[in-house]
């Protein structure tokens, strides 16, 4: 019995994804689930299966350093886990868009339903997962001898980087697939904390008009040591990138503190962020359901309360 | 070009669903059902292909009970030109729709195929790369571009970063995310027009293929509630309940 977690990582680091999949792989093993083995795949990622190996609890960590797994194309990507597979029960991937786009493919290959987003770990084949945005939780038990899960990162606390000490066992690529190739990417430059893993995220929606005007927002952020976040319509509109998308279709966030500024508070917004622990609304619609989830609500036009938060913190 | 694209119909995104009070599921009679927003995204850029075009004809299909006919015509509606419903009336997860899909790829033999990047009622977000991996097949999962590249396709895609573009060898699959386009409004000469247009019926059954569920719902229970908290007058009481009451900032 033993557990595979496919690394989420940036070649030279491991992804935070990647610490809270640990702690679900953690609570597998204790029911059962033997070994916890990390695969560390793409091009150029020695470094990340360095830190890989101090990951607590971690029995042996996997290297695939390969050109074929560079950019991990989905393509070449999951027939190295449907080979590592078959001397696994589980394996677990965080649900970031990496695991969304390789960890279906390689379970289709195995003829395996996996179990996408989990919750909770009831016991070795029972977990829970939010549907319908998050207004219900899906309790499955899975019927496949092999389990493929991905892990929602905020459901499970980050496990330490450090405690751990496994050998690293490097592996052969498992060839080009020749199906698909990377053109180009266009990422987010920023210095603020990733807004996934923030312990304060502050987020504009259509409210702000505009894209400069986000300006305001990040004036607060500077002072909060904040990561960024948006609604779709703030992003739809092109005030910030599509990576800003709290949601059900974005990023699932759960910070300390989450200030949404000009965001009505639909389900699909909620679903990203109602889990954070206090919520603070900006609006200067008092009926906006987002007060309804919101810890503290002002009714305020968002262009003067914001320049004024950001001045009552230097006090 | 050829293009078949798979639709869901699903609780609209816009109804606030209730969890059925035996934990059996969530309530479904006298709700408003629709096309899953993705999917209609899906069938959008089907459609804007052709009018450009690119498609030669846009396919429809749909897996499940004999209502889905009514996604598929407005699928129809849309611009689409004929549908398929792959009839069953037994619960249907991604593994097993995707070999459904697979079937009916095999026998369209579409040069792109085209699904949503997830169905928002059971949010799975399985079913594109899992037909994808069947087929042996090329990925452009959670696009927000599309553009036809001597023989290859170039998709843009949605990642946690920002945005990726891959060239896809055809025959390939792509899942639409939600900037790919917006979706049109079906005009009613177009909705009178695609009560014309014919819908093929398979039945599931009969393709001999194991569409079992693996997953059983044991339970499925609300959320837990959040607690409405209260209004605060002023920043100043704002930054001063942040401050001394929840200990945040
Ligand atoms: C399939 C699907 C998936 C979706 N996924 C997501 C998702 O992942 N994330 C997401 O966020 N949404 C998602 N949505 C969209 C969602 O339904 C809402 O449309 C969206 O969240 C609305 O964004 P908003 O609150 O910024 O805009 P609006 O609903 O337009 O709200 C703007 C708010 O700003 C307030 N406001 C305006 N001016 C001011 C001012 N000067 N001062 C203070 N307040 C002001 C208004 O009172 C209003 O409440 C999805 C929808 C669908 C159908
Ligand atoms: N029953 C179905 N019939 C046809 N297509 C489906 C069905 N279920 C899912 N799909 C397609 O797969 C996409 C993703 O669904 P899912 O993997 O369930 O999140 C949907 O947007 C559809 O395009």
């Amino acid at each position: 019995m033993s557990i595979l977690v496919i690394a989420d990582h940036e070649n030279d680091a491991l992804g935070s994804a990647t610490l809270s999949t640990l702690n679900a792989a953690q609570q597998i093993a204790a029911k059962g689930g033997g070994d916890i083995h990390v695969l560390v795949a793409g091009k150029g990622c020695a470094e990340a299966a360095k830190a890989a190996q101090t990951l607590p609890e971690v029995k042996k960590v996997l290297l695939a350093d390969s050109e074929e797994y560079d950019h991990l194309l989905a393509e070449n990507v999951a027939p190295l886990v449907v080979k590592l597979a078959e001397g696994y029960d589980y394996v677990l991937a965080g649900s970031a868009t990496f695991g969304k786009n390789v960890l279906p493919r390689a379970a289709a290959l195995l003829d395996v339903q996996p179990i996408s987003d989990i919750v909770a770990v009831e016991s070795g084949d029972t977990f829970v997962r939010p549907i319908y945005a998050g207004n219900a939780l899906s309790k499955v038990q899975s019927g496949d001898a092999k389990k493929l899960i991905s892990v929602r990162g905020t459901a499970f606390d980050a496990v330490p980087a450090e405690g751990g000490s496994a050998e690293l066992e490097t592996l052969e690529g498992t060839g080009d697939s020749g199906l698909s190739s990377h053109v180009g990417s266009e990422l987010t430059q920023s210095e603020r904390p990733e807004l996934t893993t923030a312990r304060v995220v502050i987020s504009g929606g259509r409210g702000m008009q505009s894209g400069d005007n986000f300006v305001i927002l990040e004036r607060v952020a500077d002072k909060l040591g904040a990561a960024l976040g948006a609604s779709r319509a703030a992003v739809d509109a092109g005030f910030v990138p599509n990576d800003y998308q709290v949601g059900q279709t974005g990023k699932v966030v759960a910070p300390e503190l989450y200030i949404a500024v000009g965001i009505s508070g639909a389900i699909q917004h909620l679903a990203g962020m109602k889990d954070s622990k206090v919520i603070v609304a900006i609006n200067k619609d008092e009926e906006a359901p987002i007060f309804q989830v919101a810890d503290y609500g002002l009714v305020a036009d968002l262009f003067e309360a914001v320049p004024e938060l950001e001045k009552a913190l230097d006090q | 070009m050829k293009v078949l694209v798979a639709v869901k119909r699903v609780i609209d995104a816009y109804v606030k669903v209730r969890v059925k009070s035996d934990g059996s599921g969530v309530e479904t009679a006298n709700v408003k059902m629709s096309m899953n927003p993705f999917c209609e995204i899906a069938v959008e850029e089907a459609v804007r292909l052709k009018e450009q075009g690119i498609a030669s004809e846009v396919v429809v299909v749909s897996c499940g009970p004999q209502v889905n006919q009514e996604t598929i015509r407005t699928a129809l509606a849309m611009g689409a030109d004929r549908g398929i419903l792959v009839q069953s009336d037994e619960e249907l997860q991604p593994l097993g729709i995707a070999k459904l899909l697979k079937s009916v790829v095999e026998k369209e033999q579409p040069d792109l195929v085209l699904l949503g990047k997830q169905a928002v009622d059971n949010d799975f977000n399985q079913t594109g790369q899992m037909l994808s991996a069947l087929l042996g097949w090329s990925q452009g999962t959670f696009a927000s571009k599309i553009e036809q590249q001597d023989g290859k396709l170039r998709v843009t895609r949605e990642i946690d970063g920002g945005l990726e573009t891959l060239d896809l060898a055809t025959p390939t699959i792509v899942t639409a995310d939600l900037r790919l386009n917006e979706p049109r409004y079906a005009s009613l000469p177009n909705i009178m027009k695609a009560k014309k247009k014919p819908i093929e019926t398979i039945e599931a059954e009969e393709l001999g293929l194991d569409i079992a569920p693996r997953l059983k719902v044991l339970n499925v229970s609300e959320p837990p509630a959040r607690q409405a908290g209260v209004r605060v007058e002023s920043i100043a009481d704002l930054v001063d309940k942040l401050k001394n009451e929840a200990k945040v900032i």
